[in-house]
């Protein structure tokens, strides 16, 4: 796609323990993440989900270079991440920031907001004058919905949604061009999780930023992205538009996710909607053969247990890895059935 | 899954903007704490008393150390005659050379432990921070140190060199350096995974960096504890090699040296055993109950 | 007799920052088989007052007024009064299962000792009875999987242990704080799923304290919302969610990503933070994020009521 400035190319990574005792070593791999790839133009909002084990978070990290890749490439605005000098990596962290799912954690604690907002000024410009970091910072905080007097301050006399505003103000404190959101509302309350998505999105429009949003939460990542890349197991299972995937998803496992989301509505919510998923996510250490969702998926055939589908894009530009997908009409609200 | 969730007495900050603008540092909070604990500020205070004893006392007090009053020696502690704690065989007020003997003990005491935090922070810092290949050399390295006979060391080192008290020093912090570095590196493992650090490296810290501004100030607390209970080990230390005959030279003098010398004369002259292991006692439970005290208020799960 | 009934429940803790007020003045009943949800957010009181109820409170925490159960009070029993009531009358389940099970018992010693100390079973009978429950929970292979460790379950089936443990001695009431929330959604669903079968078939009463308003809707007859230790607004679930009457539930139905509306659909956030139980403003402790407030709000605001047991506490006539 012209006009990407994050391109992943099969991105691969892979942790490696020894298994076994000290007469009997072997080694196990878990492939936490295994051949991702997807671009995210200037501007654009892509939104990953999955649940535990899926690699979502591993993927956030590999692309930052926080997590070494294994394999795959990571090209940003042209250059390739993987396997950079550990110099060059650290001066693309202007341009690359991340935001953190635990507010509080993600903050030292001993560090008051003045600080924590501008290390990351300090990290790439020591030389810049005292005053002129503060400015900023304080910029930076009424930007986020803080009040600058409240600089001195340190994290733990904060909420959580105030914290998590002090992380977003020191990821953007650069300007960066593209920031992960790993989870960054999950562990706040409903009514300041919406106050953050808000936030996030003016944020973005404003700034232009391109930004991978990570969540569990299928509502959520729909308020906030233009595209969303479904993950399982460490793979793509689909990815496709916004409008599209909530409507019509092209993948099994896209479909179980959007019906199991509870509905707050009494009436919808007693209507009974089966997922149609069988047995319990398989152990990340070994995953089943084929496609790594035939085990549960309500639409296996026999050939999904032989061959794993690639994924491969459809007419309308949406991506989806599955042998069946021309067949199958998932629309949410029908009952399923072959097309 | 909420960080806030139900915890009562956290969640929103003080309402904004409304007091001032000084925040309250996890810092500030650790010395209320602290402060509400009896028996460490009772054992500060104790502490406090015994410092200021043992930095004025001596000038205070009408005898001078070395000076042999021959018309009371081996007397047993009266006030009438001047000696209120007693003195030993050659008429020597026992107090004042209590007193300056505590001088050299806390002072082995102090520079000891200080030397062995500025060696050992670095180091564990650096291996547990590092990981890996260097991790393993560094500790490594400890470890066989470690394995040396520290006693047949420091007495080599004697033999050679002379009793000198810097010698003194640097023999006990070489070693002490040694449990400070196994204890930063262990906390400083845990640390390197908490997600600010990650934060940090994200906002393109170098290593160095985050040692020094991350790593370093959050350890600081697990240091301080285990200073205050190294301090009484290096001065049992001291001690013990005064015992043998090994700790600072005449007329100099340390607790260790009182006690081994009043050892001797215990049976006609108790006062001067009894005196300076009283002050070497009293000193040592005092460290320990500021110890207990400090690692209480520094442990954050130890908020009601 | 309702079952559960609390009168003028207050729930207050010693913090060195001061007195916390965790539950103010809260009064509500529970009838045999019904299910009520207790929703809120951080602050709201909403684990406290359960916790209150089953004596789990922390040790500077004192807890004020009745809790009732079957006519008598939970508040003032001794604990091994308390203790033949937890567990077998009432049971309580939990947020994370990995910490609420011991992970160095068997799955089978931790579900027969609670058998045999509150139903006096052998161990064959109790044994007999655990592996019924996990068929019942639909954990697969129960006779195998009874003898594993909580570690090689996942998180999904620890929960649904969870919820076998909490029901073998059939109890008249069982409390659920967050059961589903650490769980993946489609774990969730299943759970739920499973929470609603299991009601269909028993006359346990369920009482499910949750800040999810999507679990709720799907499970409970009965909606209660909390906010700084009160009570703002209960009434049936339909009544809640197409007639929310009080500012902070609105705002809260208001604020949450829905599926089913249209994605253009923008999010109303309430604006402010958490409230902060050491310093709670007088008279309607929603005020200051209240988009409706006025000056009479600095006064306790009274009870109105709708129909069908729909009540909430607000100075606005006809709800926000």
């Amino acid at each position: 796609m012209s006009g990407a400035v994050l391109s992943v190319r099969d991105l691969e990574v892979r942790f490696t323990f020894r298994d076994g005792g000290v007469f009997s070593p072997g080694a196990r791999t878990l492939a936490a993440v295994s051949g991702i790839s997807f671009d995210l133009g200037a501007g654009e909002a892509l939104g990953i989900v999955g649940e535990t084990g899926c690699g979502k978070s591993t993927l956030a990290r590999a692309i930052l270079g926080l997590v070494e890749p294994s394999g795959g490439q990571v090209l940003w605005l042209g250059e390739n991440l993987v396997g950079m000098d550990s110099g060059a990596l650290r001066r693309k962290r202007e341009e690359l920031q991340i935001i953190f799912q635990d507010p509080l954690a993600a903050l030292d604690p001993r560090m008051t907001v003045r600080d924590i907002i501008a290390e990351p000024l300090r990290a790439f410009y020591p030389k810049m004058p005292s005053p002129e970091v503060d400015d900023r910072v304080r910029g930076m905080m009424r930007t986020v919905g803080l009040l600058p007097d409240q600089i001195n301050r340190y994290p733990h006399e904060f909420s959580g949604g105030q914290c998590q505003r002090i992380g977003i103000a020191r990821a953007l404190v650069l300007n960066p061009r593209l920031v992960i959101c790993d989870e960054p509302v999950s562990a706040l309350d409903v009514s300041i999780q919406a106050q953050i998505i808000g936030l996030l999105k003016d944020l973005q429009r404003e700034l232009n930023l391109s930004l991978l949003f990570i969540a569990h939460d299928l509502a959520v990542v729909r308020h906030i992205s233009d595209r969303v890349m479904v993950m399982y197991l460490g793979r793509a299972m689909e990815i496709a538009g916004r409008g599209n995937l909530y409507r019509r998803p092209l993948h099994p496992y896209t479909s179980a996710l959007i019906k199991a989301v509870p509905v707050p509505d009494p009436k919808l919510a007693r209507q009974v909607r089966d997922t149609g998923l069988t047995g319990d996510m398989p152990s990340v250490l070994n995953p089943p053969a084929g496609c790594v969702f035939h085990d549960r998926c309500p639409y296996r055939v026999g050939r999904c247990e032989a061959e794993a589908p690639v994924l491969r894009r459809l007419e309308n530009g949406d991506q989806v890895a599955c042998h069946r997908a021309e067949e199958l009409d998932l629309t949410i609200g029908k009952p399923s059935h072959l097309s | 899954m909420t960080t806030n969730a139900d915890r009562p007495g956290t969640g929103a900050a003080a309402v904004p903007g409304a007091d001032g603008v000084r925040g309250r540092s996890p810092r500030q909070d650790a010395w209320r704490r602290l402060r509400r604990n009896r028996a460490a500020v009772v054992s500060a205070g104790v502490m406090g008393v015994i410092v200021l004893l043992v930095l004025f006392g001596p000038m205070l007090i009408a005898w001078d150390p070395d000076y042999t009053d021959w018309a009371h020696t081996a007397a047993p502690p009266s006030l009438a005659s001047g000696h209120w704690l007693g003195t030993d065989a050659v008429g020597r007020d026992i107090l004042v050379r209590t007193l300056e003997g505590g001088r050299i003990s806390l002072l082995v005491g102090l520079v000891a432990t200080l030397v062995s935090l500025l060696i050992g922070v670095g180091y564990g810092a650096v291996a547990g921070y590092f990981g890996g290949l260097t991790d393993r050399l560094m500790m490594r390295a400890v470890d066989i140190i470690y394995a040396l006979p520290f006693m047949f060391f420091v007495i080599l080192l004697m033999v050679v060199f002379g009793r000198n008290i810097l010698l003194i020093f640097a023999a006990i912090g070489a070693v002490n350096w040694l449990d400070m570095s196994r204890i930063v590196r262990g906390q400083t493992l845990g640390l390197k995974n908490a997600e600010f650090i990650e934060a940090a490296r994200a906002c393109g810290v170098g290593p160095w960096g985050i040692i020094r501004r991350h790593i370093v100030p959050n350890l600081l607390g697990v240091v301080v504890v285990y200073m205050t209970l190294t301090i009484p080990q290096v001065i049992l230390i001291e001690s013990f090699l005064s015992f043998l005959g090994l700790g600072v030279q005449e007329p100099m003098s340390s607790w260790g040296a009182l006690v081994s010398d009043g050892a001797q004369d215990m049976e006609t002259t108790p006062w001067t055993l009894i005196v300076p292991a009283v002050m070497l006692t009293v000193t040592l439970y005092c460290f320990n109950y500021l110890g207990d005290g400090l690692r209480d208020a520094l442990d954050p799960k130890d908020r009601a | 007799m309702p079952l559960l009934q609390l009168k003028d429940l207050n729930v207050r803790f010693d913090t060195p920052e001061g007195e916390v007020r965790a539950v103010t003045n809260m009064s509500f009943t529970i009838d045999a088989g019904e299910s009520l949800a207790i929703v809120g957010e951080s602050g709201s009181g909403k684990t406290q007052t359960m916790l209150a109820v089953m004596g789990l409170l922390a040790d500077n925490g004192r807890a004020s007024g009745e809790a009732l159960f079957k006519g008598r009070d939970l508040l003032r029993m001794s604990a091994p009064e308390l203790n033949r009531h937890r567990g077998s009358e009432i049971a309580m389940i939990f947020q994370d299962s990995m910490t609420s099970l011991n992970p160095y018992l068997r799955v089978e010693k931790q579900m027969t000792e609670v058998l045999a100390q509150h139903r006096g079973l052998g161990r064959a009978e109790a044994r007999a009875h655990a592996v019924e429950m996990l068929a019942a929970v639909r954990i697969p292979d129960p006779e195998r999987r009874i003898r594993q460790y909580p570690h090689e379950y996942s998180g999904g089936m620890r929960q649904r242990v969870m919820v076998a443990m909490a029901l073998l001695c059939r109890p008249d009431l069982l409390i659920a704080d967050e059961p589903t929330t650490a769980l993946d959604v489609t774990v969730q669903a299943q759970i739920s799923q499973l929470m609603r079968e299991l009601r269909a078939a028993s006359n346990t009463a369920i009482v499910l304290i949750t800040h999810d308003l999507g679990v709720v809707a799907g499970l409970c007859e009965r909606v209660m919302v909390l906010y700084a230790g009160e009570v703002v607004e209960c009434g049936g679930v339909d009544d809640i969610y197409d007639r929310p009457r009080h500012p902070y539930t609105r705002g809260l139905l208001e604020s949450v990503p829905r599926l089913d509306q249209p994605e253009e659909t923008s999010l109303r956030a309430i604006p402010g933070d958490p409230p902060n139980l050491l310093a709670l403003p007088g008279g309607c402790r929603f005020r200051q994020r209240c988009p409706h407030a006025s000056d009479a709000c600095t006064e306790t605001p009274p009870l109105r009521a709708g129909g069908g047991g729909h009540r909430w506490r607000c100075f606005l006539e006809d709800g926000a």
